[in-house]
């Protein structure tokens, strides 16, 4: 089975800063790594590899550092991997992203299984998997906590607000995966040196070798724009109302009403 | 090497962070757990080996990767730095048993013995030092009769490393009359008749390795165990002493420096007489007393390893090493714990630890006084 990973490189943090001033998100001195759940649906693609044969190819958008991100990928297992870099997909929302993205895994061709990760620690929008396979025009899973595969169809069990859903559907597929999933291996050493090496099968593709438009992609390519990001103030007016039982109900209830706040009607 | 002041290059860099992330992840979060329980999980063997930490400066066809001595120095201190010492000799302990097997042995030896403990499969001891003697390598008393094809062995071996739970311990044996020309190396598999781990050890410190005392009646070693020649075993476990030595001057620096940091660490935010210990001459000036030492003798003992790995003897350089930056590690912990106060002697502060796992660093793998007679030898 030949699959396509899609891994993002984020700050390693779950707790992103953003700079008062600017707005932006402050990445100095913050370390690069794979999205955590992009390491999940890695080793998800390396155990179905490792059984049913194939090809794991990493793809991931972003700036030339991203490479670091592949070459993690490769030193855990993966066979190939494709960095699309280039300055006309800066400023990419999830829909230039996604469109990035398909276009580049149709040009990969063959492919049976897309697997990503449910969403990013830095963006947390999880739209990147479904509007990718809204681009190929693929079935969809997400959410999804166990996998197995059968000829010509993946079964999936995803995890759902108050249960879970076993649910079946024909290659080729893109799953989004949750880290329940499993447990993903280190990269090793001997594979991390190896990545680093000008024979590495790391490839770099950019807007002509897409063959995207610079209006389709990036900034311009995007549907939404980011008008202003701000740290919401979690200021708190704590207020200790004291007494017996019945008075502090009465007080809160007081309280309430000069709030406007109406209760049980 | 990037630059003429730089031992380390992007490889090194790699395994660097590989092996800091390995820690950060697999064994920070238990230590003190396997500290208090006197060893680590076997499994933790497995995993090393699966990252490719184990097979670090052997050959590619094991290893994955070319590698050299510096290689083998970020591996050593990266390990250190999960803040016990033991847990880092015991992962380790095949770092002096295979050695000996590397350098001596046929291609059949190592092929039969490297390959499973470089996979975290089995695990391996080097068994030199006795109840009667350590130090003295050349008055071995372990007896090794030879039977046939094999050779019968007796004798006891105590404080070995690793030695309750070993699979194979290249061990010194005497094959022959006195002196140190009737000694030789034998791999003693721990699964044979006749040996038993008669004590498991309590220590001072590095307590997350587990230490043995080991009983030989009698077992039956094959003859093609036997490491080179018979009676080359002395050579082979003073050859062996070079690199080990190293590791214990690098595991002194890392000691010594997490000491340092975890005093300055301290000082800056612990008041005395309203102000932190910082605002303190006597404070700040012990603090740069020990950063000067820790820096001296990382820089002196990288220069070493240096020498040692373009092909040089450097046995006297070594040996000052190891008397220095074991020197350099007690003084450095002793004043952490000093600067720490009475909580610098409580089992929750990492100082504590450091100044026990201290100890053994001027006492193992030759200590200071067999260092000075080494150096002797050659100034003098």
């Amino acid at each position: 089975m030949d699959i396509v990973v899609l891994v993002k490189q984020v700050p390693n943090t779950t707790e992103v800063r953003i700079d008062p001033k600017t707005g932006n998100l402050i990445r100095e001195g913050v370390e690069s790594i794979i999205n955590p759940e992009d390491r999940h649906a890695l080793e998800a693609a390396l155990q179905i590899r490792d059984n049913t044969g194939g090809k794991v190819t990493v793809l991931s958008m972003g700036p030339p550092q991203a490479i670091d991100g592949i070459c993690e990928a490769l030193a855990m297992g993966a066979d190939r991997g494709i960095l699309l870099s280039d300055r006309i997909f800066a400023g990419a929302d999830t829909w230039a992203t996604s469109t990035t993205l398909g276009r580049a895994i149709r040009k990969i061709e063959q492919f049976d299984l897309v697997l990503a990760g449910r969403q990013a620690v830095d963006g947390d929008t999880a739209q990147i998997g479904p509007q990718v396979a809204e681009y190929l025009g693929i079935p969809q899973l997400t959410y999804v906590q166990k996998l197995e595969v059968r000829e010509g169809a993946v079964i999936a069990e995803r995890a759902l607000e108050d249960g879970c859903e076993h649910i079946e559907a024909p290659t080729p597929v893109l799953v989004t995966v949750l880290s329940s999933l499993n447990e993903p291996r280190y990269p090793t050493v001997a594979g991390l040196i190896d990545s680093t090496r000008p024979r590495a099968p790391i490839e770099i593709w950019n807007g002509a070798d897409l063959g995207v438009k610079a209006y389709e992609v990036g900034l311009a390519g995007s549907l939404t724009q980011v008008v202003k990001t701000f740290t919401p103030k979690g200021a708190r007016n704590t207020q200790y109302l004291e007494g017996s039982p019945a008075a502090v109900a009465a007080q809160l209830i007081d309280a309430l009403r000069k709030k406007e706040i109406r209760l049980g009607e | 090497m990037n630059s003429g002041l730089d031992y380390f290059g992007e490889s090194h860099h790699i395994l660097r962070q590989t092996v800091a992330k390995f820690v950060e992840r697999e064994i920070k979060p238990h230590v003190d757990e396997w500290e208090e329980a006197g060893e680590f999980p076997r499994d933790l063997y497995r995993k090393a080996a699966e990252v490719g930490l184990l097979g670090v400066a052997y050959p590619e066809e094991w290893s994955g990767f070319p590698s050299d001595i510096f290689h083998e120095v970020v591996v050593n201190e990266e390990l250190t730095r999960c803040g016990s010492g033991g847990l880092a000799a015991g992962l380790m302990s095949h770092a002096i048993a295979l050695p000996p097997i590397l350098a001596m042995g046929t291609q059949e030896q190592k092929e039969r013995f490297i390959p499973p403990v470089l996979r975290g499969e089995k695990i391996a001891a080097l068994g030199i030092t006795e109840p009667g003697g350590g130090s003295d390598v050349g008055n071995v008393k372990t007896r090794a009769v030879r039977d046939g094809d094999h050779y019968v062995v007796s004798g006891s071996k105590t404080m070995i490393t690793s030695g309750t739970r070993a699979d194979l311990v290249t061990m010194a044996v005497r094959t022959g009359g006195k002196g140190h020309r009737e000694i030789s190396l034998l791999v003693v598999e721990t699964d044979s008749p006749g040996f038993s781990v008669s004590k498991k050890l309590k220590k001072m410190g590095w307590w997350a390795s587990d230490t043995a005392e080991l009983a030989l009646d009698e077992v039956r070693v094959p003859v093609a165990n036997r490491l080179g020649e018979e009676g080359a075993g002395f050579y082979g476990i003073m050859h062996n002493f070079r690199k080990e030595r190293l590791y214990l001057s690098l595991m002194a620096n890392i000691t010594a420096q997490m000491a340092l940091e975890e005093s300055v660490k301290y000082a800056r935010v612990r008041e005395a007489f309203g102000k932190p210990l910082t605002g303190f001459q006597v404070t700040r000036h012990k603090l740069v007393d020990m950063a000067t030492l820790v820096e001296i003798s990382r820089e002196f003992t990288y220069r070493v390893a240096a020498k040692i790995g373009a092909g040089m003897n450097a046995v006297k350089e070594i040996s000052m090493a190891k008397i220095f930056s074991a020197e350099v590690c007690d003084r450095v912990c002793h004043h952490a714990v000093q600067i720490h106060g009475g909580y610098g002697f409580m089992r929750e502060y990492l100082v504590e630890r450091l100044y026990r796992d201290s100890r053994i660093l001027s006492i193992g793998g030759g200590t200071t006084e067999i260092m000075k007679e080494v150096i002797s030898k050659i100034i003098l």
